[in-house]
């Protein structure tokens, strides 16, 4: 693949092509250097603007994977990736990675504004600080995630929901059109999973697009749009029009 | 109060309360970096390894800081070139590199008649800093400062959060060579002020206890700022009234300053022990309607 990757640098971004789907991924194979096998085999996934799509299967599967590989984390042995009609490293600004949770060092001395402003790094570049739009971006985030009075908490001081509610809040201050969530309701209780899957249904109604890794199979049907079933490193695509019952079927 | 500001009427402790000010801060500032990014060892490696580099230096009669500059230098390129293949962690690669090196420069050291300039070496002449010294440690003040200001939002985000910043194109492997590079420059001064040996104690210990007391990066550099400060000018002034070795005065001053600090933090936990318990319950917050 030769598709350009644009370094760090403020305003070097493609801009949408009208009438692309937010995702698209065609035949993607994937190798993990130093391991054996494909990590993904021929995966063709499309995601159309403004939904929600879930992103499910057994540990393995290659959920995780396909997000990296669309993030850009992962090279792509084979295969097109494309975000808004733009190779994966052509429109950064364009998409979000939330990271499971643990991969962020929540012991690090920032504040939640801050970790939300970081959001706004990706438009300014090399020797640019963030100014006073960006903040007000950055706290108009914040406030619709409900997250303005924890602002000024250290990061690590925040429970798990609002962890990830602050992530989301970042993805918004990015102004990111494609959100991806790795296991974005790993460790967190009942309750602190609704507050999220309300956050991120007020996103999708807002036009974002989200794909969202999960294990938790028992609302497919009311919270997402589309539900993208992994096995082996391969895919299998259902619409899912809220027909209740039905995610039973493709509980793996 | 004269007796404690006779000392700097002298020129060459006018010298040495700039100069380990000035090296001080500077290692105070980085070091909050280095603590926050767990890079402890590889500060403390990356000042013993400078030895080779004094004593070759000395030895052909060229600029001691610059032989140290190489070694340490060559040293954060050895060290992040071998721990990037998968074959030997970092810390191991560390510990291999670090102590061949300083036994490197102790054999040569041995192979030297002037025991006198290499002990100035490993524990520091800040009393014998010259004004050329100090423009080197203003110089390389400055640049670290410099670098650490212009690219604060980068360290801290690719510290924070590395996968995020790959994302966005920013590489976190770039950032944390630049630190190394950093840490090279500021760890040579501390040589002259504190010595080989004690070096990483400025690094360390002054942000260590920014640490304690802050917890947003800023605060923890003012604080450690301070800090360093305070304990260079305490520790020389006690060094010339008890006539004991400066650098190790210095880094007890620090030490002592750490100390203080960590008591008093516990005893602000027991008197208030909900600020102990940071992590706040979850509750189902509204989300306004996009």
């Amino acid at each position: 693949m030769n598709d350009p990757w644009l370094p760090y640098s403020r305003g070097r971004h493609a801009e949408p092509v009208q009438g692309a789907p937010a995702l698209l991924a065609e035949s993607l194979f994937v190798t993990y250097p130093g391991a054996h096998g494909l990590a993904l085999r021929g995966v063709s996934v499309r995601v159309p603007c403004g939904t929600c799509a879930a992103l499910i299967g057994p540990n393995g599967s290659g959920k995780s994977t396909l997000l990296k590989a669309v993030a850009g984390l992962v090279s792509v042995a084979s295969g097109v990736v494309r975000v808004h009609g733009n190779p994966v490293g052509a429109c950064h600004h364009r998409l979000a990675y939330l990271p499971q949770r643990g991969e962020i060092d929540w012991a690090f001395p920032i504040s939640v504004e801050r970790l939300v402003l970081s959001g706004r790094y990706v438009h300014l570049g090399w020797l640019s600080w963030p100014g006073s739009r960006d903040r007000e971006i950055a706290s108009a985030a914040l406030d619709h995630l409900g997250l303005s009075s924890l602002a000024d908490r250290q990061i690590g001081m925040l429970s798990g929901g609002q962890q990830q509610k602050a992530l989301l809040a970042r993805a918004l201050a990015q102004e990111a059109d494609l959100l991806l969530l790795d296991e974005p309701f790993n460790a967190v209780d009942a309750r602190t999973q609704d507050s999220i899957y309300q956050a991120m249904r007020s996103l999708r109604d807002g036009g974002k697009t989200l794909v969202v890794a999960t294990h938790d199979l028992s609302r497919l049907d009311g919270a997402f749009d589309a539900v993208v079933r992994l096995r082996d490193g391969q895919v299998e695509t259902k619409p899912l029009n809220g027909v209740a019952g039905k995610e039973r079927a493709w509980t793996t | 109060m004269d007796y404690l500001t006779a000392p700097f009427r002298y020129g060459f402790m006018q010298n040495a309360i700039l100069a380990a000010v000035l090296v001080g801060v500077t290692c105070a500032v980085l070091g909050v970096h280095v603590v926050q990014r767990r890079m402890a060892f590889i500060g403390e490696a990356l000042a013993h390894t400078t030895l080779p580099g004094l004593v070759i230096a000395h030895l052909f009669g060229w600029s001691l800081s610059l032989g140290g500059l190489c070694a340490a230098l060559a040293t954060a390129l050895l060290i992040g070139w071998a721990s990037r293949r998968d074959a030997v962690k970092e810390d191991t690669a560390i510990g291999v590199v670090f102590t061949g090196m300083f036994a490197l420069g102790v054999l040569l050291m041995s192979r030297t008649r002037s025991y006198r300039d290499l002990t100035h070496m490993l524990f520091g002449n800040v009393l014998g800093v010259t004004t050329e010294d100090l423009w080197f440690i203003g110089g390389v003040a400055a640049v670290v400062l410099t670098c650490l200001a212009l690219f604060h939002k980068e360290l801290e985000l690719t510290a924070c959060d590395p996968i995020y910043a790959e994302v966005i194109g920013l590489r976190a492997d770039l950032m944390r060579f630049l630190l190394l590079g950093l840490v090279a420059l500021a760890v040579v001064t501390g040589i002259q002020t504190v010595g080989v040996v004690l070096t990483s104690a400025l690094l360390i210990t002054p942000a260590a206890t920014a640490a304690l007391l802050s917890d947003r990066m800023p605060r923890r550099m003012l604080l450690g700022a301070l800090l360093a400060t305070a304990c260079s000018v305490a520790g020389l002034t006690a060094s010339y009234v008890t006539e004991t070795s400066s650098g190790s005065a210095i880094v007890l001053c620090c030490t002592a300053a750490f100390m203080a600090a960590y008591a008093a933090r516990s005893a602000w936990h027991r008197l208030r022990p909900t600020a102990a318990i940071p992590v706040t319950k979850d509750e189902p917050s509204e989300v306004a309607p996009a």
